[in-house]
């Protein structure tokens, strides 16, 4: 054992990655040892082959897809922001539209999307809608909770120097608020993605789509098995992309002075 | 030492919407430049009163008065007052200057004007090298001595503290004791400081008001007339001991227990 191994943020890329290598390893000997038709489980190097045979095809549809989750995503984000700084506002206006969020959040998206997608005309237009509403939920809670997790020391010290209300949403409730909403934008990167997945599959079976899940559905059509796991693999790495993506623009955003972003100094 | 009373609380009580009596009618003078502080058990309105002071809290009865004038109208008397909590409330996402600038931010102080200052506060609590730390950074002293700067920052001339170093260990809690004398002696500030250590109150006070729980109420002034500088070696004196003493048995008799070795 190496000393790099030692240490424990190697050690977090070290040991993922040799359970898919044996993982991986096992699939390909599973397969070719057992003679497995292609049709039913592809091997990880045909999957890897249609990848780049297919490449033109499915990085198009990854482009949409992931055109789709980031328009949502961002959509999401500037409208949860806002309905938190609405709902901290006044009591009044959350306890009047909680339930709504809420409700917003519980109603299955495969359920409102076929609407959706009759009543907008445009299709990406339609996705993005869907999209938008799956991963709206997560920031509105996180950021309202945020906005209101002030530590009460600072609020009346606050209230002491005679600050403002915009001074203090500037200098304290913001601030204060930023962790939670970065816990948000985790969450809701990853519903973005799956949102927008699902939003495709139910266009998909109207016979409109481009994107990552229309292949996914094609590909079941045509038992193209293969190109299923390609697609399958694309949703799967960007997902974990859009995570990784959002992990690193928290610790850069809070730097060192947040507890949860703290624990190496 | 002018004879001028920088506080003024008469007939002063605090009743929770929730019925609880906080504290019965309170009359209290504190004079220009002394130091006194309010001492009794958890639950006896200490730091309500200190709160009522500092205009956090409205009276559910009674007047305040700083420089003879109601809480909210000392503005532009030349008079300041700062509080200091029992948590250091720093920002955690603000270097230790912007934690001790941010009063005057909040008075729209202009930068170039506030800088000397902040560096003159951080100075005074001996910090001026932590400038540019965050509090994290820092340990629990430390972070209170932050604290302080950022209540002395504003030049006020009362200073409110509300039990400051009471999550502090026995070592640091004593040098910062001194210091704050120190500074009291220096700035010739006013000071109300809460607490619910006999010790810390007989070393640092000009005075000991007394308070009992349950209702809270005061029961007691204590003049404590020794000279300062109050050196380490007042800790240990007789006379020191006298008086812990007279306090203990002080707050002993109000809780309702015998005080030790006198007659009932």
């Amino acid at each position: 054992m190496t000393p790099l191994l030692a240490r424990p943020e190697y050690q977090r890329i070290f040991y993922p990655a040799l359970v898919a290598v044996l993982l991986i390893g096992l699939w390909q000997w599973w397969v070719t040892a057992f003679e497995i038709p292609k049709f039913l489980v592809p091997s990880p190097l045909l999957v890897a082959q249609t990848l780049v045979v297919d490449a033109g095809l499915l990085f198009g549809a990854l482009y949409t897809t992931l055109k789709i989750t980031v328009f949502a995503f961002v959509c999401a984000t500037v409208l949860g922001v806002l309905v938190a700084f609405a709902f901290v506002q006044s009591r009044v206006i959350e306890t009047a539209l909680f339930p709504y969020a809420v409700l917003l959040q519980v109603t299955p998206i495969v359920a409102i999307a076929p609407l959706i997608i009759i009543w907008v005309k445009s299709p990406t237009a339609s996705l993005v809608i869907c999209a938008t509403l799956v991963a709206l939920f997560p920031i509105i809670a996180n950021t309202t909770l945020g906005l209101r997790s002030v530590n009460p020391g600072l609020m009346s010290y606050f209230k002491l120097n005679r600050a403002s209300r915009l001074q203090t949403l500037w200098r304290l409730r913001i601030p204060s608020a930023l962790p939670y909403f970065f816990g948000g934008l985790r969450i809701s990167s990853g519903l973005a993605l799956i949102g927008a997945v699902v939003a495709e599959f139910v266009a998909g079976t109207g016979g409109t789509g481009t994107g990552l899940a229309y292949q996914i559905l094609q590909s079941g059509y045509q038992l193209n098995i293969p190109r299923m796991f390609a697609a399958l693999l694309l949703i799967t790495v960007t997902g974990v992309l859009l995570f990784a993506a959002m992990a690193w623009l928290s610790q850069w955003a809070l730097g060192d002075w947040h507890d949860s972003e703290a624990n190496h100094g | 030492m002018t004879e001028l009373p920088a506080v003024e609380v008469l007939s002063v009580e605090k009743t929770y919407p929730n019925g609880t009596h906080a504290l019965q009618p309170v009359n209290l003078r504190v004079q220009e430049g002394e130091f006194v502080t309010l001492l009794g058990p958890s639950g006896c309105g200490k730091s309500t009163l200190l709160k009522m002071v500092a205009g956090l809290l409205e009276p559910s009865n009674g007047r305040l008065l700083l420089w003879r004038k109601p809480v909210d109208q000392i503005e532009g008397s030349g008079h300041r007052l700062s509080f200091v909590f029992q948590e250091p409330t720093l920002m955690p996402w603000a270097r230790v200057q912007a934690n001790v600038r941010l009063p005057l931010d909040l008075a729209g102080v202009p930068a170039a004007e506030s800088a000397p200052r902040v560096h003159e506060a951080l100075a005074m609590v001996g910090l001026d090298k932590c400038a540019g730390h965050l509090p994290r950074e820092l340990s629990g002293g430390m972070q209170m001595r932050v604290s302080i700067a950022r209540g002395l920052v504003t030049q006020p001339t009362l200073l409110l503290m509300d039990e400051p170093f009471g999550a502090l260990d026995e070592i640091t809690r004593h040098k910062l004791d001194s210091d704050l004398l120190e500074l009291w002696r220096q700035k010739k500030l006013t000071v109300i400081f809460v607490t619910h250590s006999i010790y810390e109150a007989v070393y640092l006070s000009t005075r000991v008001v007394v308070m009992a729980a349950r209702p809270g109420r005061l029961i007691e002034e204590l003049s404590i007339e020794e000279p300062y500088p109050r050196g380490a070696d007042f800790r240990v004196s007789t006379a020191f001991s006298r008086y812990a003493k007279h306090l203990q048995d002080s707050l002993a008799r109000a809780s309702g227990a015998q005080p030790e070795g006198a007659p009932a």
